[in-house]
């Protein structure tokens, strides 16, 4: 197996998944708010409330442009790049794709267009509908790519055919309801409304900081930092329960995020501060905080968490159940209908630890003839580089918990300060602006750069999961890319920029003009014949 | 769960199957029109309002149309994990630059009108124009290339290995066959296009839609009928030998595969699938006929007639073929050995019937809100909301 085409495939792949993960969150959390604006419009029928509606809903659109034509890239990147993973996983990982088109994307795209295009077209809570539609949609997608993440991380649902050398489900709600899926969903989605609010926040701060577009920005902060404040509080729970279902799912990424080397009686200290050692196995300089490791991990005092060596000496020990799994695959592959039932049941007993055999393919092509030295090192091969986890993860969770403080902060003075809000809070929104991107790539980093070295976790090693492509094939695709995303990125940037700056002044026009006329058609419909407004 | 055993696997392959088709005809009559406007553009829109009506009548569907792509990629997943794992990674530098197209088109769509330059408006036409004709094009080749067999092969752990060095994997699909093939999905997609501009828009642009639609029919009905003369005389075909299961699991390695003399040998076994061509070269002419009178509702019928006709009529000829391989016919993909599992091809069918009836409903519902012509008064009155 050629080493080189793993990496270059992983770099392409976590090259275009975090590009497109720039978008992805703010179209999110940008969709929602946009809708409550429009809520509050119909509502209230004032004209203020459109024109937030027209302006953020433009910085929606833009960004969503990009958000979709990236995330094209992602859906058949995994055939492209990742065949085997789609031969081998397809049976259960499809399903959720093919689900995320039918019930998610097809909503909020054909509705997406009525949304910009439909002002004229529809009633005031027709709009509005269409508009919640989009956001629903866009979220419902989420909800899918995260099941079918949340598979990768903790494949419930499944198990291996020798007949079609694959994974095949096994029970479609186990996979839907797959704990960890769900924990990912509400986290990730709340992140998305935790940068919509900021980037909402952020924007409108530097409208007050300029003394424009006053009322506008006022009543953007304040819609912000509500949904802001409830959606960074829900991010740093349904973390803490990510954590939790990593404890019964994925022990490596969770000892390799905490540094815990050993396995330390119950309940585990948190170490909120310390340098990871990786040759020396220690960490050095740490700082423990006692029993809070062992309280998120496990809800309990008395359960203890294993730690980095003890999951190494189990990985040996199923690297080793895993060959003779594979031993008696071999076995039945052949003989298929005919297969000595002894055999059968000797796979059937050792199937679980099928992947960990598996990882002795990038030393050998037969695992059965793998030597002790070997096996030690492909155990080693399960321990994920501790520092980037353990650094990446902590620069997270302050994050997270800046964003709480952040909106906390907006919210009471919005609340009780009469929409005052003092120039140095202003200034710290709008440097706020890059940090919820930042948070939402290293929390990705963290799951899937965790989970290595596998795609899906025990199941199959990402070293085996690639297409047989030539270097130079992917070379070009990653080069393509890395150029066009760049380009890409420059024009939208500079068109979000152009837009922020020129503000929310055509929206007050067209409001204006737009209330008229639409108060004319509802008008004039009365007395003309049905059929001259369809739409209505 | 026990449920799934109430239709039989091989029912659900071929309902499978059949949905596959279901999809691409989908993504072409609806996605196809949008391509069909792309590579169009330059030759039906003059100044830049023509341009802003040729773009603003696909403007607000492009969106929802595209997902019919994105589903069928998806759908290829869940349903024929093989087939998705093969295709895509073995035409991975055409897949490259498919998807280039469809990442560049949102973009051009969304930015082309957002700033008044004259030299960033004309660069984002172009892009509407290669990101409209490119796929069209490619699209075809890759059907060619299947019909003619890809050169692949299975390992015992069903691992993919294609035959030939990179650039010869890439090069190589443009055979004279293929290329035919692709000039008759680009003509029948500007075909399409030219019936949905002359339904959508007035004027110069209606007129020039008129033409070149007109022109692109005949030329879609001409390549498609060389192409079948060629499939009977020069291309072979793929047969399954010895005993087999259509019930059984999902493994390649487990039929025989031969080569054949040509394809054209199941219209003597299934003589009822000649429906298909006939079809698809009636709503050619028919469509030819329309644009030439000015029909323009049923002009838009008989094109998405032709699109029927034409892809169906591949999948009706190959089956139960899905992608033959050229190199090792026993790795051939076929409906009845490279779908998902029983319990997944079920599930999917399940949300299919409820979701597929939903969005289709709701995708009519928009079509008729926006029912109606663009005007170049349209693009200048809403000059900051439209395209």
């Amino acid at each position: 197996m050629d080493f080189g085409i793993v990496e270059l495939s992983r770099l392409q792949f976590a090259v275009t998944v975090m590009y497109h993960f720039l978008f992805v969150p703010l179209t999110l959390g940008l969709s929602i708010l946009v809708a409550i604006m429009e809520t509050v419009y119909v509502m209230t029928n004032r004209p203020i409330w459109r024109q937030m509606t027209k302006f953020w809903g433009l910085l929606f659109g833009i960004n969503f442009a990009l958000g979709v034509a990236t995330g094209i890239t992602m859906e058949f990147q995994f055939g492209m790049n990742w065949s085997y993973f789609s031969h081998y996983v397809g049976d259960i990982f499809g399903a959720p794709l093919a689900l995320e088109g039918l019930m998610a994307f097809f909503l909020e795209a054909t509705f997406v267009g009525l949304f910009f295009f439909g002002w004229d077209k529809l009633s005031k809570v027709a709009h509005l509908i269409v508009a919640w539609l989009v956001a629903i949609g866009s979220n419902f997608s989420a909800l899918w790519i995260l099941i079918a993440n949340g598979w990768m991380q903790n494949p419930v649902g499944a198990e291996f055919n020798p007949m079609t050398m694959r994974m095949e489900m096994t029970d479609f709600f186990e996979v839907l309801f797959n704990e960890v899926a769900q924990a990912k969903f509400v986290h990730t989605v709340s992140a998305g409304y935790v940068t919509a609010s900021v980037f909402v926040l952020g924007v409108s701060a530097w409208y007050l900081l300029r003394g424009r577009h006053i009322e506008l920005a006022r009543r953007s902060i304040t819609v912000a930092a509500a949904f802001g404040l409830a959606s960074a509080f829900s991010v740093v729970l349904l973390g803490d329960e990510s954590g939790y279902s990593a404890t019964h799912s994925q022990k490596m990424k969770l000892a390799a995020i905490e540094g815990m080397w050993e396995t330390e009686p119950a309940p585990a200290a948190f170490t909120a501060f310390g340098f990871p050692d990786q040759e020396a196995r220690e960490t050095h300089y740490a700082i423990h905080i006692p029993y809070v490791m062992g309280l998120i991990g496990t809800r309990s005092l008395t359960t203890s968490i294993p730690g980095i060596e003890e999951l190494e000496r189990q990985a040996e020990t199923r690297i080793r159940s895993g060959i003779i799994a594979y031993d008696a695959l071999m076995h039945v592959r052949e003989e298929r209908e005919n297969a000595d039932p002894a055999e059968t049941a000797r796979f059937e007993a050792h199937s679980a630890d099928l992947g960990f055999a598996y990882l002795l393919k990038k030393y050998v092509d037969d695992p059965r003839e793998a030597t002790p030295e070997q096996i030690v090192q492909a155990a080693n091969d399960t321990i994920p580089t501790v520092w980037p986890l353990f650094w990446s993860f902590r620069i997270m969770v302050a994050l997270g918990f800046g964003f709480i403080a952040t909106m906390a902060y907006f919210f009471w003075c919005a609340s009780f300060k009469g929409m005052n809000f003092p120039r140095p809070a202003l200034h710290l929104a709008v440097w706020m602006i890059p940090a919820p991107w930042i948070a939402a790539e290293l929390g990705w980093f963290v799951a899937e750069y965790g989970r290595q070295p596998w795609t899906v976790d025990g199941v199959l090693p990402t070293a085996m999961s690639v297409s047989a492509l030539s270097m130079t094939e992917v070379a070009i695709t990653l080069a393509g890319f890395v150029i066009f995303y760049t380009v890409l990125f420059v024009i939208e940037m500079g068109l979000m920029l152009k837009y922020i700056r020129k503000g929310p002044f055509q929206d007050v026009e067209e409001t204006d003009a737009w209330v008229a006329r639409h108060t004319e058609r509802l008008a004039g419909r009365r007395n003309a014949d049905a059929t001259a407004m369809p739409a209505e | 769960m026990i449920l799934h055993t109430l239709i039989d696997y091989e029912v659900l392959r071929v309902i499978w199957w059949g949905l596959l088709g279901v999809l691409l005809i989908g993504f072409a009559m609806t996605d196809g029109f949008d391509m069909g406007v792309g590579a169009l553009l330059p030759f039906v829109a003059k100044t830049d309002a023509e341009r802003r009506v040729a773009i603003n009548t696909v403007g607000p569907v492009w969106e929802g149309n595209q997902v019919w792509f994105i589903l069928g990629g998806g759908a290829i997943f869940a349903a024929w994990p093989p087939l998705y794992a093969v295709s895509f990674s073995g035409f991975y530098l055409a897949m490259f630059v498919i998807l280039a197209a469809f990442i560049v088109r949102p973009v051009a769509f969304k930015y082309r009108s957002k700033r008044d330059d004259v030299r960033w408006r004309t660069s984002w036409d172009w892009a509407l124009f290669a990101s409209g004709a490119i796929p069209a094009l490619l699209f075809g080749v890759a059907v060619g290339n299947v019909i003619q067999g890809v050169p692949f092969h299975f390992t015992d752990d069903l691992h993919t290995i294609y035959e030939g060095a990179w650039y010869t994997k890439f090069i190589g699909l443009l055979d004279p066959f293929s290329l035919l093939a692709g000039v008759v999905s680009l003509s029948m997609l500007v075909m399409h296009g030219g019936a949905w501009l002359t339904l959508k828009a007035e004027g110069n642009v209606r007129d020039r839609a008129r033409r070149f639609g007109s022109i692109a029919a005949l030329v879609a009905v001409a390549a498609y009928a060389l192409a079948g003369v060629w499939m009977a005389v020069g291309i072979d075909g793929y047969r399954i030998v010895g005993d087999y299961v259509t019930g059984g699991p999902s493994n390649p390695l487990h039929f025989e595969v031969e080569k054949t003399a040509s394809w054209l040998t199941s219209y003597s076994d299934r003589p009822w699938i000649a429906i298909a061509p006939v079809l698809g070269i009636l709503g050619g002419l028919l469509t030819f006929l329309g644009l030439r009178a000015g029909r323009e509702i049923s002009t838009l019928l008989v094109s998405k007639m032709a699109i029927l006709g034409v892809i169906s009529s591949v999948g009706l000829t190959m089956f139960p073929f899905i992608m033959p391989s050229s190199s090792d016919p026993r790795s051939s993909l076929t409906v009845w050995n490279s779908s998902s599992s029983h319990l997944t091809l079920f599930v999917m069918l399940v949300a299919t019937v409820i979701f597929l009836p939903l969005i289709l409903v709701y995708t009519a519902w928009v079509y008729k809100v926006l029912w109606g012509k663009v005007t170049e008064d349209d693009v200048t009155d809403n000059s900051h909301s439209v395209y």
